[in-house]
């Protein structure tokens, strides 16, 4: 670990964006506007984790008309549909062409480390370095699978989202599918409706109708600005951060998707999946207060739409104010699951996702081993990330949410090479 | 930040817990905490326990004077009542966590209350402790409570209060989530 990497072979660069999906895509158009040279390193080619680490029905949980990067958006005919996964990588696809990104794609970083005031990137087709260093591999690198879990892979299938395409995939009987977010959700749906009997654990989770008063929620997210609010705007942004992704889903029918419905689909619906005891899964006992925490949750955020529209007197345009359902739970949900006796064959992880910094070689992670940083400016001098939730603005972690998140970045990026270039200049005069 | 205008006072100083929030990052280790209870046989089912050291922020601490619980069965039980049985102490742990952590919201959320009563019932079929049906378990089968609150906020605000409290309770945790227990025997 004490060898001091050498340089020997090195390339240099001012700039190295590690990922070349839309955020590293992103930032490398408003580098090129301002003259910075810089280069794209992919593992594998363009819109990598849309191409390998999504399920096959899986679409975008945004609108069309809401895929959008800088100078470049959406131009079809279905403003309003959900790109599929094949959509989504021609859209990319042909934005990199567009902007003619400078990509090197099948290049995989294996260690970034800090050598004198620079960046030595190592990869698997040779070593770079680079003044500034933006981390664009996502934030959703890694299923995240509880220790209790981990040890149940030797007895069950387990799977984590990123090993899942469809529900052929998957053993004849029951499912067990932890975790109601976006990703929970979608599975449960088409594993019940192929035959499958589901049990779905429910921990804490954000609840959002697809529809309101009209118009798809994220447009009045846009609407009111929440989409935009700022990262130093919140009382509390680890916290904020740290929220699961919305209960949504996107399809031709924009049809809700929720934990009522999914009851109504026969769906098991129990709490938290919180441990295993005598090859027991054992469930949280706090499955209503989480579905109430997120009723009011919802109840708050429709509350704050219609209080927009009242003050822009929109009233009389569009549809009427209405509640869904409060989530309807069931008197006595089970407490426990009996993994031995058949009546599930599959576990699937829908815990979370968390990103992998396992190359680099920069202290720069807290001690939960993520990065610390301050709206995506890394704390070391001309380290920056991008796409990570909340990371600048509610939408950081959006496709549409990494534009203004590239242009801020790239602007204090710029500001950075050219006083470390000045500081040179004055150190030779 | 949050800016109010008008002050609330429910007696909960929420400065003092956010900068140990602030502090606790900073220092996590500060953050451990063992709690302790002695427990010493009477006679029959009575017993009293003792609660007065603890260890939290880096050392040992100790509460203000010694607190001492009798427990015991009622006379249903053939017992002598002395005290409280353990479950109602249970009972009592969750509704007092739960009420604590109304108040620290409340203030937390600048939102006076005025009165705060919580109604806690635990449901239980004794044939489980008497060995009598293996399906019957030995604790609760549900526990029940139900806040009355009177306080400067609309009903919703109160609700999300209450379920906040519940998301932060410790006991609320310890009671619908398993832990692990070891018991051991001093020879």
């Amino acid at each position: 670990m004490n060898q001091t990497p050498c340089f020997r072979r090195a390339r240099y660069v001012s700039t190295i964006i590690i990922g070349g999906g839309q955020a590293g895509l992103a930032i490398s158009y408003y580098l090129s506007q301002r003259a910075i040279d810089h280069l794209i390193l992919e593992r594998g080619e363009v819109a990598n984790s849309w191409r390998h680490e999504r399920w096959d029905s899986l679409r975008l949980l945004t609108p069309n008309w809401q895929s959008r990067l800088p100078g470049y958006c959406y131009q079809g005919i279905k403003p309003d549909d959900y790109m599929t996964m094949p959509e989504i990588i021609d859209f990319i696809g042909l934005f990199a062409q567009q902007i003619s990104a400078p990509i090197q794609c099948g290049t995989r970083v294996t260690e970034v480390h800090r050598v004198d005031q620079n960046y030595l990137v190592q990869t698997t087709q040779g070593d770079w370095t680079c003044s500034t260093l933006v981390i664009a591999s996502g934030a959703f690198n890694t299923p995240v699978v509880p220790d209790f879990g981990r040890q149940l892979a030797e007895t069950m299938t387990t799977i984590t989202p990123h090993q899942y395409k469809s529900p052929t995939q998957l053993a004849d009987g029951g499912v067990l599918v932890v975790g109601a977010s976006a990703t929970g959700l979608q599975l449960a749906d088409e594993i019940q409706q192929s035959g499958r009997q589901v049990i779905l654990a429910v921990g804490e989770h954000v609840r959002m109708p697809r529809y309101y008063r009209g118009r798809d929620i994220l447009w009045w997210m846009d609407m009111t600005g929440l989409s935009d609010q700022r990262y130093d705007e919140v009382d509390d942004i680890t916290r904020a951060r740290q929220v699961p992704s919305p209960q949504l889903a996107g399809s031709s029918e924009r049809n809700t998707l929720d934990l009522n419905r999914l009851a109504s689909q026969g769906v098991q619906i129990v709490g938290r999946f919180s441990g295993v005891r005598d090859h027991t899964a054992q469930f949280a006992g706090s499955l209503p207060n989480v579905c109430k925490l997120a009723d009011l949750k919802l109840g708050r955020l429709l509350s704050t739409i219609d209080q927009w529209i009242e003050a822009h007197g929109l009233g009389t345009e569009i549809d009427e104010p209405d509640r869904p359902e409060p989530t309807g739970v069931d008197g006595s949900p089970r407490l426990d699951l009996n993994l031995a006796s058949g009546e599930i064959k599959t576990i699937i992880w829908a815990t979370g996702f968390r990103p992998d910094y396992s190359w680099l070689k920069v202290p720069v992670l807290d001690r939960k081993g993520m990065l610390r940083h301050d709206g995506g400016i890394v704390n070391s001098p001309g380290m920056y990330v991008l796409g990570l939730p909340f990371m600048r603005r509610r939408k950081s972690s959006f496709i549409h949410g990494v534009t203004d998140d590239a242009y801020d970045i790239s602007q204090h990026l710029a500001n950075y090479l050219n006083s470390t270039y000045r500081r040179k200049c004055v150190s030779v005069a | 930040m949050n800016t109010y205008t008008k002050i609330v006072n429910n007696g909960v100083n929420v400065g003092a817990l956010m900068e140990a929030r602030e502090a606790f990052s900073v220092t996590p280790e500060a953050a451990q905490f063992t709690w302790r209870a002695t427990c010493h046989w009477v006679k029959g089912t009575h017993s009293y326990s003792e609660i007065e050291g603890y260890y939290g922020l880096g050392e040992a601490q100790s509460h203000k004077k010694r607190f001492t619980f009798d427990a015991d069965h009622p006379e249903t039980f053939a017992a002598d009542d002395h005290g409280a049985t353990p479950v109602e102490y249970v009972l009592v742990g969750l509704a007092s966590c739960l009420t604590a952590g109304v108040a620290s919201v409340a203030q937390h959320r600048n939102i006076q209350l005025h009165s705060v009563k919580a109604m806690i019932e635990g449901d239980m079929d004794i044939q489980g402790v008497l060995g009598m049906d293996k399906g019957v378990r030995n604790g609760f089968e549900s526990i029940n409570v139900v806040f009355e609150i009177k306080a400067d906020a609309s009903n919703e605000e109160i609700e999300a209060v209450v379920a906040q409290s519940q998301k932060r309770s410790a006991v609320y945790d310890i009671l619908s989530n398993p832990t692990n227990i070891v018991v051991e025997t001093m020879s």
